[in-house]
């Protein structure tokens, strides 16, 4: 056995040749066989269903296009001739699709709401594109901003705020400044240290109390009226927030700079906000009772939308908190909207408040809506989101706490984004019923997309057999688009999310 | 976050701010001095209170509250409509969001007592009735026994069919049916003989029909569901307002007072006709009514100017004109035979 050369029988050097798959493996007629037509059953199955298919899509072609009267002014158009069937009423939509669309919106200014949809998808677009930078930037413009501009655009803005309006802010903001130095220093050291600024502010929240329920007159000073104890109240708040910001500064050195500087623009940006509201744009006010249609809808779901989502997560983890108060307050909140009906709550909001306000008092009316079914959708998401938190393993909290993260920390930066991204289904599942469920709308006076639509159909000069119909298929075809593109970027996201687990 | 939370507070601060009104003193002064009137309708139906695809509300009930715009601003666009579904029709009038409820609701004793309201008249005399097809044959509902009728389960209407059969002796089969157009639907292909339901609407959903020259409406009414305009209790004022409107739309009807005429009118010698214009006389002294109302002179002239009088109201929204195509019958002025009937301005 010495002569064993190494010589290696044979090595291909070049790659082999492809071959073609075996016959019958490729080809309609094999994606036919294995999908459609794998055994008699199954054959069976693909004959029924397709046949089925195919016969629901002739009834709809022939109904929406192939009989369907096109061109007309009224009723007449679309009143088969004796003894044929009709087929779908177009002009009915045409005439009434504005209106679907804008409600009762004054006709010569629906470009504001054009614009604010336009400006709406050109920040959630960018927004929900991965690879789209500055999303920080773009969260600020969607959340912040783009409310305010769409609240001004569409109800007009020029709310003619008064100077109590801007006290009453400016004092809540001074109020809020005293907490700087509890914030940085902890509850403890920020009042201890603070104690003069604390006493101020406490005496200033008394004579606030003492104002709302004595209401005293404002005294004539030198031929002026000045109302005295206002005055006082936001004198006192000034120095106390001046002695906060003090401690801040000193007493925690440059975190203490960066939060004061942060706080600051805070306030200032409150206040531009009041200022942005108040400033009169030249625009015709159109009332909150004036809007309706698809604009009704994507106000009131995209309001839900937004708000359900973080208060959802705080009384997620209110619930699952520590402290007995929290916990309680937050099963309480959840279990009482759970078990109501939404249209319930939006009945409690429009019939039930206007009789406990004094009379001649009216809270508007879409605001009470939107109120209800922000409350509302927030109680389910809790619960979704909750569903999310306990499917995390308690390994992750012990985890961040041997890492020394606080609970807000461990929450934030480890257990939320795992729980939301195991959420997303139902959270995106949560969204679609809200869509949908702002229909419900309609029972407290406010006219969203089925309800314009179903105003219209009442009307007798387009009374035909197949004008409720038509436009119930229209009415279909913009609530599934809706829906269907929200679950397809819920898929998309979970996909995208799911690289973890991805082989 | 925080900027968002404060944000939104501000926000929801100045909506409440912008809606909050001011508390009432008497619903007639505060109109005049908010410069429109706030009318409660309904939230489509056909004739009475509907908008078409320009966002105009058109009907007799909007109507109503256009002449009683007419009445105040000699100016019938001076009229804010709030549709509202008929759960919360009651709570928006007592709780002062509208000034007036013109939203085909039926004039009854609790409403008009114990719930806090009052009627100012009825605008339409409405009641349950039969349609049947032309090829039936049948001309009363008194020969419609043994008859399959479309009726909706659970309600007054299903209630009176009862009675009227049991009191008449006669037998029906009843096809019960929950949604309207499922009704009208089911009655279209045959499923029943009769389609009962208060006429108005009777009338509209023959209209949806597939052949609507073919189907009549039989004569018998057999309930009453008077239609009116309600107010709140307690305000005299503004309910004398309301109530006087209805009646200065019958009074001009009545006097011959139309929309196109009311000019030529005020020139007539008729002592009457001047006096409901607010024409002074030969002596110089104005009749005073409007004035009396806390309105001006000429108060009946602005609203016949505004919206017409009460039949020429009537033909524009649910008369033969209209698909609707709503004889007068029982809503015709006392002297041609119906029920309308006003006390005279003077």
């Amino acid at each position: 056995m010495t002569d064993m050369s190494f010589q290696v029988p044979y090595v291909r050097d070049q790659e082999a040749p492809r071959l073609p798959p075996p016959e019958g493996m490729v080809g309609i007629a094999h994606w036919l066989r294995e999908g459609y037509f794998r055994s008699v059953g199954s054959g069976l199955v693909t004959l029924v269903l397709g046949a089925l298919a195919v016969w629901i899509a002739w009834r709809v072609i022939d109904f929406a296009v192939l009989r369907a009267v096109w061109t007309g002014g009224s009723r007449d158009a679309c009143l088969p001739a004796a003894g044929t069937a009709a087929g779908a009423c177009w002009p009915f939509v045409a005439d009434r699709f504005g209106q679907w669309l804008y409600g009762f919106y004054p006709i010569g200014e629906r470009w504001r709401v054009n614009l604010c949809f336009l400006a709406g998808l050109m920040l959630i677009v960018p927004m929900l594109t991965p690879s789209f930078p500055w999303k920080m930037q773009n969260a600020l413009l969607l959340l912040v901003v783009f409310p305010l501009f769409t609240l001004v655009m569409l109800t007009g803005g020029n709310f003619h705020l008064s100077i109590a309006d801007y006290a009453t802010t400016i004092g809540f903001l001074l109020f809020l400044t005293c907490l700087v130095p509890v914030w940085l220093l902890g509850l403890a050291q920020g009042l201890l240290r603070n104690k003069i600024g604390a006493w101020l502010a406490g005496v200033a929240f008394v004579l606030w109390l003492a104002w709302i329920f004595a209401g005293p007159e404002p005294v004539a000073i030198g031929g002026m009226a000045v109302p005295l104890l206002p005055v006082s109240i936001l004198a006192l708040l000034a120095v106390s927030a001046f002695l906060a910001v003090r401690l801040a500064i000193k007493g925690a050195g440059r975190p203490g700079i960066v939060v004061a500087a942060n706080w600051g623009a805070v306030c200032l940006a409150a206040l531009a906000i009041l200022v942005f509201l108040d400033a009169d744009f030249g625009l015709v006010t159109v009332e909150t009772a004036q809007w309706g249609g698809l604009t009704l809808t994507l106000v009131v779901s995209v309001t839900g939308i937004i708000a359900s989502l973080p208060l959802g997560i705080l009384l997620a983890l209110g619930r699952r908190s520590t402290m007995p108060v929290i916990r309680i307050v937050s099963i309480c909140f959840i279990e009482v909207v759970r078990g109501l009906p939404l249209i319930s709550v939006l009945f409690m909001a429009s019939v039930m408040l206007p009789l406990f306000l004094p009379p001649g008092v009216n809270f508007d009316k879409l605001l009470r809506a939107l109120i209800g079914v922000a409350l509302f959708s927030s109680a389910y998401m809790a619960e979704v989101v909750r569903g999310g938190l306990q499917a995390i393993p308690k390994g992750q909290y012990e985890g961040a706490m041997s890492l020394g993260l606080s609970h807000w920390q461990t929450m934030i930066k480890i257990i939320l984004p795992q729980a939301l991204k195991i959420a997303i289904p139902n959270i995106v599942g949560n969204f679609i019923s809200l869509f949908k469920d702002t229909t419900l709308v309609l029972v407290v006076g406010l006219f969203d997309l089925l309800g314009m639509a179903q105003t219209g159909l009442r009307d007798a000069s387009w009374a035909t057999p197949t004008t409720a119909p038509t436009g119930y298929l229209v009415l279909a075809l913009i609530y599934w688009a809706f829906c269907f593109s929200m679950s397809r970027y819920a898929t998309f996201t979970e996909r995208r999310l799911n690289s973890a687990r991805a082989r | 976050m925080k900027r968002l939370l404060v944000g939104a507070i501000l926000s929801l601060g100045a909506i409440a701010i912008l809606t909050a009104a001011e508390a009432s003193a008497g619903t007639l002064d505060n109109v005049k001095k908010k410069g429109f009137v706030q009318c409660g309708v309904s939230q489509g139906t056909t004739g009475f209170s509907l908008p078409d695809a320009q966002n105009n509300w058109t009907g007799l009930d909007v109507d109503f509250c256009r002449a009683v715009a007419s009445a105040i601003f000699g100016d019938p666009t001076k009229v804010k409509f709030s549709p509202l579904s008929a759960q919360d029709r009651f709570t928006a009038l007592q709780s002062g969001e509208i000034d007036i409820l013109s939203r085909t609701t039926t004039w009854t004793m609790s409403r008009d007592t114990s719930m806090g309201f009052l009627f100012a008249g009825t605008t339409f005399y409405d009641g349950q009735g039969f349609m049947v097809r032309k090829a039936l044959g049948v001309d009363s509902a008194l020969k419609l026994d043994g008859a399959a009728i479309c009726v909706a389960p659970g309600t007054t209407t299903e209630l009176n069919l009862n009675d009227y059969f049991k009191a008449h002796g006669m037998t029906f089969k009843g096809v019960v049916i929950e949604d309207q157009s499922q009704l009208r639907q089911a009655y279209d292909e045959g499923r029943c003989d009769v389609l009962t339901t208060d006429s108005s609407i009777l009338y509209s959903e023959r209209s949806a029909l597939k052949a609507p020259g073919d189907h009549i409406v039989l004569p018998e009414v057999i309930s009453k569901e008077p239609l009116g305009p309600l107010v709140r209790q307690g305000d005299d004022a503004w309910f004398n307002v309301v109530k006087w409107t209805y009646f200065a739309l019958l009074d001009a009807e009545e006097l011959g007072i139309k929309q196109s005429n009311v000019e030529d009118m005020k020139k007539s010698d008729n002592p009457e006709i001047r006096r409901v214009l607010g024409v002074a006389d030969a002596g110089g002294a104005a009749p005073g009514f409007g004035p009396g109302i806390g309105l001006e002179e000429d108060w009946v002239a602005k609203i016949v100017k505004g919206v017409g009088n009460y039949g020429e109201i009537f033909a524009r929204n649910v008369g033969s004109g209209t698909p609707l195509n709503i004889a007068r019958g029982v809503n015709a002025l006392w002297k041609d035979g119906g029920l309308q009937y006003a006390p005279p301005i003077r």
